[in-house]
């Protein structure tokens, strides 16, 4: 393709969410012909950045163009009519719609008087199904369709666009072998038509097999690009996580006590697998992997919002209930929860009711909750951890969401626990507060508190973690102590294909060939 | 899913019948008379109207209760028109009165797509509001017989061909909305939207306007309405059609649309209104108390949400079996779970 401008390119490109940058400059170019890889941790911007192209987000600054046509897209339907097509990570689907539905939704074809022709529409599913050589019933609800089928649909909705661009964030992740393997023949047909393919994976062994080009984000930045050929996965694992592990992560060295909370053999069908672990008294043991690998779902079945099928959770020498939540805060175990909005507060209470919100039964005298009992503690708690409020009494949605995770962590703290569960507890709070929220969890720590901390930012679990447990597809396939815990240790036990050798076996093909 | 739909809308039907056989055979003059046939076109004719306009509100995943305000300012609009120009021809004011109601739909439709504030709050607001114009215009004022053209208040009860010529204007409106929602594509986004609006507005569907383009539907089809409630009942005071959004609401329930939106179709809310308005009729024939009457149409609403959730869940159940089996054929070795194997693997090396 000599001279012809790229089917995409991207400069510069800049999104914040409020206070927090999620995407800082963003650069990649896309040849038309040609896949290339977008790999990255999470949080490196790389699904911002597909939002941008995707037209679901509106970029702050830079400079986006298709076939070197400056463009700015207002909305999803734009993005789509300028010949983008985008499978998004988390697939959106229509449950009440059929699955022909699903694929061909505002743009289904048309017979005479403008009315569907629902014939054709089938017929038009069935082949797209034929080609990615799966064997779904395209009349049936897409209701109930598991995750992998839904990215099915997913991919013959974009497969159908016949779009110059398709853009596919962690297509695979869901995925069984022969599918990936299905996947891939159309990505190759797509490319050998002269389209441009985005692809994105955390599966290094999958880029090295399918794409041409590899660009490397971080932080919301640009790192390299390179021929796929030209870097080792090693190199691509150092490159997405080496950076400076500086004062943001004031790790208080503490000694730790007796195991507070044991976990042992704990399974869940589908889910999570044969996952045992301690967590000592005045230790933080970082739960690290991908997103997905299952973490947050131990998380919640330690603490009882989920059931699991076996294995058993002791706290402080006695066996917990299985799903009941209030047994666990009564045995002393907190949780944090990943998403604070939805799950941690009641944004249009005051702070202050927040805040008390646990421990409500603990400061009531016969039934009654006393104002004062309640006003103190939140104060108390408040202060100790700084929280930015105007007034105690105003509403949790006025703050940042810095100071919101604030008072979800002072309103476990006042249960008086002695195990913190945290689930990624600075997603989308700045720099500042961020170290405050480790510098508090490592005094709490030092304290006597024991605490488990999920995150899928590697630094912050190098920082403060004594311990990392590596979490992989529902098992804990790796245990780091502080000092073993280097950012590639956990990275190429993290993801599968990493490291060649290292772990056989762990890629879709050798599985395949082992089966 | 048609399938199970259609069913559910064969089963309302059969209820139906099932009421009427049953009533017609306390007292054959129910069904077996000229007046008793007309009655039971001719009384749930309005009350269709209006539940076609809300099926296609609810499928949306909203609700429109301001209709029996909108079908009050209607009617006391066409009455007022035929008392100030009795020359205006009925046509005229038929678009008049469509086109009023189609402006009050518009009202509530751009609140709820542009200020994103729950359907069930604004339009309970609007309620009161159209209401109360209704009020302020016409005070005590009633609009009786006597003010509205012969010709127009014989529609109200002329039949063509053994049909009344309302119930005619209410198939003809059943036909079209349901023949767009079945067929066309703004109809299947519109079920689509109600289904999951994020995912909706991540597919760059043009949501605002569909949704504006719902609730003018509906408050068109209850302008509609109004005009056929002045030609039926020939008086119209301030009151007119206070309460009907609830038995609208009620027999879109009935009629097997989801209150959640996604599912269900205008033609199971109709027969819905028709289930509901022949009950009411049919139990006092059969000599069931006042009291009883009532009881009867709640117990079928909650009755009807039940009968939704028992399906769904069924449903839900029967796919997610599908799922753990997975499809029968096709599946050329697929290795065990896929993703069950891999770790399994890679744990004897790393452990």
């Amino acid at each position: 393709m000599p001279n012809a401008a790229p089917t995409l390119r991207l400069e510069g490109v800049a999104k914040s969410f409020g206070a927090v940058a999620a995407l800082r400059s963003g650069t990649l170019v896309v040849q038309p012909g040609t896949i290339h890889a977008l790999v990255g941790e999470n949080g490196a911007g790389k699904s911002t950045l597909v939002k941008i192209v995707g037209g679901v987000h509106r970029r702050d600054a830079g400079v986006v163009e298709l076939d070197g046509e400056p463009v700015d897209f207002s909305g999803p339907a734009e993005a789509k009519a300028a010949g983008v097509a985008v499978i998004h990570q988390e697939p959106a689907s229509f449950p009440d719609l059929t699955v022909t539905e699903n694929i061909f939704l505002g743009r289904e074809p048309l017979g005479s008087l403008r009315r569907i022709d629902r014939r054709a529409m089938r017929a038009g599913a069935r082949d797209l199904f034929r080609e990615l050589g799966v064997d779904l019933d395209p009349d049936r609800p897409a209701e109930g369709l598991s995750i992998a089928d839904q990215q099915i649909v997913e991919i013959a909705k974009a497969i159908s666009l016949d779009a110059r661009l398709l853009v596919m964030d962690e297509p695979t992740a869901a995925l069984s072998a022969v599918e990936v393997r299905r996947l891939f023949a159309v990505a190759r047909g797509l490319r050998d038509a002269g389209r441009a393919v985005v692809f994105i994976s955390h599966r290094l062994d999958e880029v090295a097999d399918l794409c041409d080009t590899v660009t490397v984000m971080r932080d919301g930045e640009h790192v390299s690009t390179d021929a796929v050929t030209d870097v080792t996965p090693d190199e691509l694992v150092r490159r997405m996580v080496g950076r400076d592990v500086a004062e943001l992560y004031p790790k208080v060295p503490s000694t730790p006590g007796e195991v507070v909370l044991r976990v042992e053999g704990l399974e869940s069908t589908g889910t999570f697998h044969d996952v045992s672990f301690d967590v000592r008294a005045g230790e933080i043991v970082g739960l690290a992997g991908l997103v997905g690998a299952g973490r947050s779902e131990i998380a919640r079945a330690v603490f009882g919002v989920d059931r699991y099928d076996a294995g058993r959770v002791v706290v402080g020498g006695r066996v917990l209930r299985p799903g009941d939540p209030a047994a666990a805060i009564a045995a002393g175990l907190a949780l944090v929860p990943e998403d604070r909005r939805l799950q941690g507060l009641v944004t249009e209470s005051s702070v202050g009711r927040n805040v008390s919100s646990v421990s409500r039964r603990r400061l009531a005298r016969l039934g009654i909750l006393l104002p004062d009992a309640e006003a103190r503690l939140a104060r108390d708690w408040s202060g100790r951890l700084e929280v930015k409020a105007g007034a105690l009494d105003a509403p949790a949605t006025t703050m940042s969401g810095g100071n919101q995770q604030k008072v979800v962590l002072a309103k476990w703290l006042a249960t008086g626990p002695t195990v913190l569960i945290v689930d990624e507890p600075t997603r989308g709070i700045d720099v500042g507060t961020k170290a405050e929220v480790h510098r508090l969890l490592s005094s709490l720590a030092a304290e006597g508190l024991a605490v488990l901390m999920i995150s899928s930012e590697l630094p912050e679990v190098l920082g403060m973690a004594d311990r990392v447990l590596v979490v992989r597809e529902g098992r804990i396939v790796a245990e780091l102590d502080r000092a073993e815990a280097t950012p590639e240790a956990v990275m190429s036990a993290a993801t599968p294909g990493a490291t060649p050798g290292a772990t056989p076996g762990a890629t879709p093909g050798a599985t395949e060939g082992a089966a | 899913m048609t399938n199970v739909l259609r069913r559910r809308e064969a089963g309302i039907a059969l209820a139906l019948l099932i009421v009427i056989g049953v009533t017609t055979a306390v007292q054959p003059g129910f069904l077996l008379s000229t007046g008793g046939w007309r009655d039971l076109l001719l009384t749930p004719a309005i009350l269709v109207v209006l539940a076609v306009g809300q099926a296609v509100v609810v499928i949306t995943r909203n609700v429109d209760l301001s209709v029996g305000s909108v079908l009050g300012l209607t009617a006391y609009l066409t009455g007022r028109l035929f008392l100030e120009a009795p020359d205006l021809p009925i046509v005229v004011v038929t678009l008049a009165a469509v086109v009023t109601g189609t402006l009050l739909g518009l009202v509530n439709g751009a609140i709820v797509a542009f200020a994103r504030v729950p359907a069930l709050v604004i339009t309970l607001g609007t309620l009161y509001v159209y209401r109360g114009v209704t009020l302020t215009w016409a005070g005590s004022d009633r609009i009786d017989a006597g003010d509205m053209p012969r010709t127009f208040l014989g529609l109200g009860t002329r039949q063509v061909l053994g049909i009344p010529v309302l119930t005619i204007v209410a198939a003809v409106v059943l036909a079209a909305v349901g023949y767009y929602m079945y067929t066309s594509r703004g109809g299947r986004q519109l079920y689509a939207i109600g289904s999951d609006p994020d995912a909706a507005a991540l597919q760059g569907l043009p949501v605002r306007r569909r949704l504006l383009g719902a609730f003018a539907l509906g408050g068109a089809l209850a302008g509609l309405a109004g005009v056929m409630f002045a030609a039926r009942y020939g008086t119209v005071s301030s009151g007119a059609g206070t309460g009907m959004e609830l038995q609208v609401v009620g027999a879109v329930v009935v009629g097997g649309v989801a209150i959640f939106g996604g599912s269900g179709t205008v033609a199971g809310a109709a027969l819905g209104a028709m289930l509901l308005l022949t009950i009411n009729r049919a139990l006092p024939v059969v000599g069931i108390p006042d009291f009883w009457q009532r009881a009867v149409v709640g117990a079928l609403i909650i009755g009807a949400i039940a009968l939704d959730r028992v399906l769904a869940n069924r449903r839900a159940r029967r796919l997610a079996a599908e799922r753990d089996t997975g499809p029968t054929d096709g599946a050329d070795g697929r290795p065990g779970d896929g993703a069950d194997g891999r770790p399994g693997d890679s744990e004897d090396v790393t452990a």
